[in-house]
């Protein structure tokens, strides 16, 4: 069973009187253990694939069945179940808690799900620890680096252990060098049998997926397996490494 | 996610955000701390009140019946029908005594004022007692020296008095009262007794008072005077039984047709209290309604800085819902987070109002009774849910894709 199948997956907007065609038919699987770009200008219904796909969004039409589940018509409070269990989000601006620190960031989905406090501060701990961030964990958002950053908000993505990673933009914000390193991470769990979308507009960072997706005008216009994907250059502290276990 | 642990990191939360804006989450403390402060001091007030009417009308007592020509609750029209009553007389009261069963004392009473004096030292608006023989038991008063009026002083009318503590005070500083002689008006009175310092009673000053024998009093002092009987019920469970006891006896001494109604009245403390207890709630009401509006202000203060808040922190909304956040556990974030600055705001209320209550205590008897702290702790928590609702709906309905979007 894939993991993800959508058909014809349609998305209006109204704003004002006109009607805006975001997405206008999209049919899609997606195996369990991909990695996978989906690429696009702005303006080309990317992002209103990636918060269908993050159920953050509801279509207007069409059908999508995540995990065996078709979510394409649950309510907020379903879709806000889905996404604690199923996704885990990596934002181009980070989107951590400011007034938090590291620790309490990366627990926050499983504050949600609903874990006892010494379980969650377990886990966050070893999710931590596994970007290389065991050092970091009572740091505050702006006592850290943009990689460091977002080095924390993978955490927080891969901490309730999802069957999707959905990186929107992962690099934008940073610098190549710590772009590099977030992809490697990528890489590294990707390896690990993670499935990984992420949603960029830069070629670079599209390359390093195994099947890239280009969206055009609410369409999918290529759909191609990426015959030799980059691999992300490795550094001292970064790559692989900080994915032990 | 269960209620108890939303809570937890909702009480987190709002301490993190308060402690962020401080002085913001202060100003608008402000408004609910005077709202408390108002409703806190009105309900202080009020007790007090009450306190005050209840021990006052203690001194009456619950088994203490009155035989008046009037009733103390008249109305307009009432009083138009009943101005003709014949006085009450002397031979009432001797009758009534020998007759009433269910009464252990029957006493008589007149009051008027009078300017009493000593040698140079003069006292005005002294009230005088008119008594007799059982007044000291009736009237629950007790001697500190010397005697009370005797059956023979009230049947001969003899030119005795019994001082209050104060007159005594006044006229006798460390000097021995009994023997004395003073003037009332121009009444020569040999003083035969001292009462003990009572304190005052509905505005009565019972320790400014002159005692006199009832026939003295109606010789001397005033022409016409108005009696009251009072009765003491022998037993408290009996009080209607003695009331009705009396009511026959007094219709058949005044001569009243089978059909007609009574031409006198029997109070009691009861109908104080039944009357009082309107007029008090009425009162209470209207001023705990007025003071409830600054609560109210205060409450509009709080609706508004949530929605500020909210709209602040939209970014965070939608962060807290793509990682999983049902609506509920944004809603409560929200309310605890209102109900946080009204709860600290409540205890800063108290912590101001308890000084100005004992500030207040000292023209007017006030207290603070622990039930008020908590139903003020109760009533701002209260005001921050329900201000706090609206600003906390909105949050929590947000569309995360919007929220997220915004900056």
């Amino acid at each position: 069973m894939p993991l993800i199948q959508i058909h014809d997956l349609t998305r209006r907007y109204v704003m004002g009187t006109e009607t805006v065609h975001a997405l206008r038919g999209v049919t899609l699987t997606i195996e369990r253990g991909e990695y996978i770009a989906i690429m696009g200008p702005s303006g080309s219904g990317k992002s209103t694939l990636m918060n269908l796909l993050g159920c953050l969004d509801s279509p207007t039409s069409g059908y999508y069945e995540l995990n065996g589940v078709n979510v394409a018509h649950m309510d907020d409070n379903d879709l806000a179940e889905v996404r604690n269990r199923e996704i885990g989000f990596v934002f181009q601006s980070f989107n951590l808690l400011a007034r938090s620190d590291s620790l309490h960031n990366v627990e926050l989905p499983l504050i949600y799900a609903g874990l006892p406090s010494a379980e969650r501060r377990e886990q966050a701990v070893r999710a931590l620890t596994n970007v290389g961030l065991g050092d970091r964990m009572h740091h505050k958002p702006n006592e850290l680096s943009g990689g460091q950053r977002q080095r924390v908000a993978v955490a927080r993505a891969l901490v309730n252990d999802p069957s999707i990673v959905l990186a929107d933009e992962p690099t934008g914000n940073l610098d190549s060098r710590t772009g590099e390193e977030i992809l490697g991470l990528f890489e590294a769990l990707s390896r690990k049998g993670n499935t990984i979308i992420v949603v960029t507009h830069e070629e670079e960072v599209a390359q390093h997926a195994r099947r890239i997706i280009r969206i055009r005008d609410g369409l999918i216009a290529a759909d191609e397996v990426n015959p030799n994907p980059r691999a992300a250059m490795k550094f001292a502290a970064g790559g692989t490494s900080m994915v032990a276990a | 996610m269960t209620l108890f642990s939303e809570c937890k990191e909702s009480a987190f939360i709002a301490w993190t955000a308060l402690r962020a804006n401080k002085l913001r989450a202060g100003l608008t403390t402000l408004g609910i701390v005077i709202g408390i402060v108002s409703v806190t001091l009105m309900g202080t007030a009020i007790t007090g009140l009450n306190d005050a009417f209840r021990k006052s009308v203690g001194n009456i007592g619950a088994d203490t019946l009155f035989i008046q020509r009037f009733s103390w609750m008249t109305s307009e029209t009432d009083w138009r029908l009943s101005r003709n009553r014949k006085e009450l007389t002397l031979q009432n009261v001797r009758d009534l005594d020998r007759l009433v069963t269910l009464c252990s004392a029957v006493s008589v009473d007149s009051g008027g004022n009078g300017t009493v004096s000593f040698g140079r030292r003069q006292a005005r608006g002294v009230y005088v007692a008119g008594n007799d023989e059982n007044s000291l038991t009736v009237r629950g008063l007790s001697l500190s020296q010397g005697r009370w009026l005797t059956a023979g002083d009230v049947q001969s009318g003899r030119p005795v008095c019994v001082l209050g503590s104060y007159l005594a005070d006044r006229f006798f500083p460390g000097r021995e009262a009994i023997g004395g002689k003073v003037k009332l008006n121009d009444m020569r009175l040999e003083v035969v007794g001292v009462l003990e310092k009572q304190g005052s009673a509905f505005g009565n000053d019972l320790d400014n008072q002159i005692v006199i024998p009832i026939t003295r009093f109606s010789q001397d002092f005033s022409r016409w005077p108005d009696l009251t009987i009072t009765a003491k019920v022998r037993d408290l469970s009996q009080v209607d039984d003695a009331r009705e006891e009396l009511r026959g006896i007094m219709r058949k001494l005044r001569r009243v047709p089978p059909d007609f109604p009574d031409d006198f009245a029997i109070n009691s403390q009861e109908a104080i209290v039944t009357f009082f207890n309107a007029v008090g709630g009425t009162i209470a009401a209207v001023g705990l309604f007025i003071s409830g509006l600054s609560l109210f202000v205060g409450g509009i203060g709080i609706m508004n800085i949530m929605f500020v808040s909210v709209a602040e922190r939209t970014k965070e909304i939608g962060i807290r819902k793509a990682i999983g956040a049902k609506r509920r556990t944004i809603l409560v974030q929200f309310l605890v987070e209102a109900a946080t600055i009204t709860l600290g705001a409540g205890i800063l209320g108290i912590l101001v109002a308890w000084p100005l209550t004992l500030v207040v205590d000292k023209f007017l008897a006030a207290s603070m009774p622990w039930w008020l702290v908590a139903v003020a702790l109760l009533v701002s928590v209260l005001t921050g849910v329900v201000s706090g609702f609206l600003p906390a709906w909105r949050a929590a309905r947000m569309d995360p894709v919007d929220a997220l979007r915004a900056d």
